[in-house]
Parts: structure tokens; sequence; C-alpha cells
């Protein structure tokens, strides 16, 4: 399956934070590289979405749909910091 | 953005095709209303939700192409096995309707004041936010410099052609080339760049916009001639993805 970013889920971050989320500032839990959540690894084409980090490919976001309600694990990641 | 709209629901509208305009075999521009539209950025997109009578529903990315100040417009291109794209490219008439939300996005996006000069990178359909912010350039009377590197499989798939013919742009064919075709025929790679991006010490903004492959080696390219990563703005589309 082929990578994409995080600008492809724009729509759903704003619908699951209320905010534009795309440059907020995503740290990775496993290496500690930062960057903006636009440029993660995003994978649409499972039963949900997964967001990995882009320079050590950890698994940092998953978020899945099940009966309407949006479930969002951000386990893999040590920071999510809303860009000012 | 102000603090009231940042916190808010991104409800779906309804959004009716006011016109449409062939630009491809497989691509195609709608015009469209949305009554309660915020207005938007150059490089946004928006989401487009179909819903079948089964409730069965779909959902894909398309960049916007308009300018800040023109109504929202898409132009979708075809995918062959796509839930979305065939009914957007090929049924679809004017005064039908489906669902939007957006405008979507703070990463992608160009503004006068980010300056330039700009780089500016599309494969395939990756031109279509690229067109919204040449126009804005243009509407803004911005005086940054900005060039195009468009790659198309042949002549018959570059999209807005007669306006991208006001623009500089340098095009290459990567499939089939016309006779008498005296532009790029290959792919685009570290030399191509190192002839056609601006030299880095202009200190240039590049959007890079296509398929993930074309996307990944432009950018790599670009660090290599000594880009600085942070102004390098890269927007991934595939199959799954729409655009």
């Amino acid at each position: 399956m082929e990578a994409l970013d995080g600008n492809a889920i724009g729509g759903m971050l704003y619908h699951v934070f209320g905010c534009e989320m795309t440059m907020a500032q995503a740290e990775c839990g496993r290496c500690g590289a930062c960057g903006p959540v636009a440029e993660c690894e995003v994978y649409l084409g499972g039963p949900g979405v997964v967001v990995r980090c882009r320079i050590c490919h950890t698994i940092v976001m998953v978020l899945v749909k099940v009966r309407e309600m949006m479930c969002v694990d951000l386990g893999g990641l040590s920071k999510l910091e809303r860009a000012t | 953005m102000a603090g009231a709209a940042l916190l808010g629901r991104l409800t779906w509208r309804v959004a009716t095709v006011t016109a449409v305009v062939d630009e491809t075999p497989r691509v195609r521009t709608l015009e469209l209303e949305i009554p309660g539209w915020p207005g938007h950025v150059a490089g946004q997109h928006v989401d487009v939700r179909l819903t079948a009578e089964d409730g069965y529903r779909a959902e894909r990315a398309y960049s916007l192409a308009s300018a800040p100040g023109e109504p929202p417009v898409i132009t979708v291109e075809r995918l062959e096995d796509g839930e979305v794209s065939p009914y957007l490219t090929e049924d679809v008439r004017p005064g039908e309707a489906f669902e939007v939300r957006g405008p979507i996005g703070g990463y992608f996006v160009w503004r006068p004041h980010d300056g330039g000069p700009l780089f500016l990178a599309a494969g395939g359909s990756g031109v279509v936010p690229m067109r919204a912010i040449l126009r804005h350039r243009r509407h803004s009377k911005s005086e940054v410099r900005a060039r195009l590197l468009y790659s198309s499989p042949t002549l018959e798939d570059v999209i807005y052609r007669a306006e991208l013919d006001g623009e500089e742009v340098v095009h290459t064919l990567t499939r089939a080339q016309p006779p008498g075709w005296t532009g790029y025929a290959r792919r685009v790679d570290a030399d191509l760049l190192r002839e056609v991006a601006w030299p880095a010490e202009d200190r240039p903004l590049a959007f890079v916009c296509g398929p993930t492959s074309f996307v990944e080696s432009v950018a790599a390219g670009l660090v290599e001639l000594g880009y600085a990563p942070g102004r390098i703005k890269t927007e991934r589309f595939g199959a799954t993805g729409g655009r």
C-alpha cells in the first residue's frame, strides 16, 4: 500500500479535534522526530487510518470509525502540539 | 485564522455544481456553489462525500483549483476503480449536488506574504493546487517570482493548458511527445531539477504535489540542491486518497 501524508486526513482530524491540525507538531514517541502532522506517513487503505513517523516509521496514530464513533489512538506520540 | 474560527465544527455542506469544464479526456473541473462557504486559502482542499441509496458513503479529498475570493472549484481526475471520481467526472451535471466539508489544510498553503521565489512542482493532477497558488499570485499582483515544473504522461494529459500558457511553466512529457517537441521528455530527476529549479541561494519556497513516488523524488532532489527542508511543502495523493 502506498503512503500518503497528513494532508489527506486534514478533514478527519479537524472533525476529531475541532480545529486545523495539519500544522500541529507531532513528536514521535520512539525516535523523537518532530514535525507537522502534514508530513507524517498516512495509510488510508485499511479498515482504519494508520499514521506513521516519517523518519522511523513507527505507528504514531490510529483512527478507526466504529458505529459512527471515531476512535483515536495517539499512543505512539510523545507530543501533539497545535501550531500557534 | 481567528480563534473563533479555529474551534468550530467542520460541517458537511451542500455543494451545487454550477458549471462543468472538461480539461482532458479523464479530468474535469467542477465549479461549485456552497451556501455559507467561508472562503479559502490557495492550496487548501475539500472532502467530498457521496451517499448511495443504501446509505453507503464514500469520501475523497480534492484540492481547490480556484483562487481565494473566487467561488470554490475542484478539478477531478477519473480513477477507473474509484468510488467517487467516476461520478464526478462522468455523471454529474450542472444543478446536481453533493456534500463537501472544508476548506481544509494549513500546511500546503500559500499567501502572498509567505513570499518566494516560488518553485512549484506538479505531477499529473498535482497541478490543481498550483493553479490556485498561481491565480492568487496573479490576482494579488504579487511580485514574487514563480516557476512551475509540470510532469504529464502526454500533451493530451496536460490540465489547464491554455491558462498555464500565461505562466512560467516548464513541461516534461514522460510517456509520449508530439512531433517536434523540444521540451523535456523524461521523469523529473536531480539533473532536471538542477536545470529548472531556482538556485538554493535564492532561498526558494517549494511546493511539490503529485503521486507519492513523484513527491518523494522531487523533494529529495531539492534537498540535494540545497533547499531548506522546512521550505519544501509536500502533498501526496494516490488511488485511495482522491485529489
